[in-house]
């Protein structure tokens, strides 16, 4: 496959991370921070998410796993990766955090069990994905070509 | 975004590199933040809470009040709100204590947009009040504000 082939499928499959909702502007917004001083800035904020929600998700499992769960600490995990998943973009993962921490605060602990099953689907797709991405950005870049920037206007 | 009052120069003129101490519990929202600031050509030290904070500061527990004189490492502040232990405006308010640093502006990040946490920000002093997460163009509002303060 020829570079501008590569460059093509690229964006067809960024485009549709952002039609599926897995992504939101917040993405756009990581990869404009991008630049030659720093040019694998988005692979490694976006790995330092992977490994801070993966520690989130287990520490959250163990929590809902307890006699007696405590929902302060709970939310106080949700609320975590709430904010981290929002900060890099990944809308779905944010979107199941925020009606997680609504149960919590119901002290519904059936609810949560049900949340954190949710959290952790839309984690590893949206991880997935990027993964996915990445691999064929290095694609292009290996090929001798450069990742074409994203523009708003689909 | 809601602003406050100006506030006079601080430190010795920085030119157009402020020194900008960030302080949040989230690591990839510090590192987001950290190149936010960068990009827009401030020299950055993070923080990941209230107590490191005071600490790089110098108004921390075990220091003794060397700060008689001495003309504040930051030229900007900007912190969480909601942080575990301290919280960015119990943060702020240690910082309007101080003589030496009543007069760094500080902002406060929140990912909640509450009226309330808004003006009771405001209201003990602080320069701005941020929608997170943080975006580019927030940043450079923020600098052009804060250059806009200077003279």
């Amino acid at each position: 496959m020829e570079v501008g082939q590569m460059q093509g499928r690229l964006v067809d499959y960024t485009k549709s991370l952002f039609m599926e909702g897995f992504l939101d502007g917040q993405f756009l917004q990581l990869q404009q921070l991008q630049d030659e001083s720093n040019p694998d800035f988005v692979v490694e904020v976006v790995s330092l998410f992977f490994d801070d929600s993966e520690k989130l998700l287990n520490d959250l499992t163990m929590a809902l796993d307890q006699k007696n769960v405590d929902f302060k600490k709970v939310d106080a995990h949700v609320h975590q990766l709430k904010g981290s998943s929002s900060s890099i973009g990944a809308q779905r993962v944010k979107n199941a955090c925020i009606a997680f921490r609504n149960f919590c605060e119901e002290q519904n602990i059936e609810a949560c069990l049900g949340c954190l099953q949710q959290v952790k689907q839309e984690y590893y797709l949206v991880k997935n994905k990027l993964e996915t991405l990445f691999r064929l950005e290095r694609q292009i870049v290996a090929a001798g070509g450069s990742i074409p920037l994203m523009e708003m206007g689909f | 975004m809601a602003g406050g009052g100006c506030s006079k120069d601080t430190a010795a003129d920085f030119g157009d590199q402020p020194h900008v101490l960030a302080v949040d519990d989230n690591l990839i929202d510090r590192k987001l933040v950290e190149k936010l600031l960068r990009n827009s050509s401030c020299k950055v030290t993070t923080a990941e809470n209230g107590l490191r904070a005071l600490e790089y500061l110098g108004l921390g527990n075990d220091q003794r009040s060397t700060l008689e004189g001495t003309v504040s490492k930051v030229n900007l502040i900007i912190t969480d709100y909601c942080m575990p232990g301290m919280t960015g405006y119990e943060l702020l308010k240690k910082i309007k204590e101080s003589s030496v640093l009543k007069e760094v502006p500080v902002v406060i990040m929140s990912s909640e947009n509450s009226p309330t946490r808004i003006s009771q920000c405001l209201e003990e002093g602080a320069q701005m009040f941020m929608l997170k997460p943080l975006k580019q163009s927030d940043v450079k509002q923020l600098k052009c504000h804060l250059m806009k303060c200077r003279s």
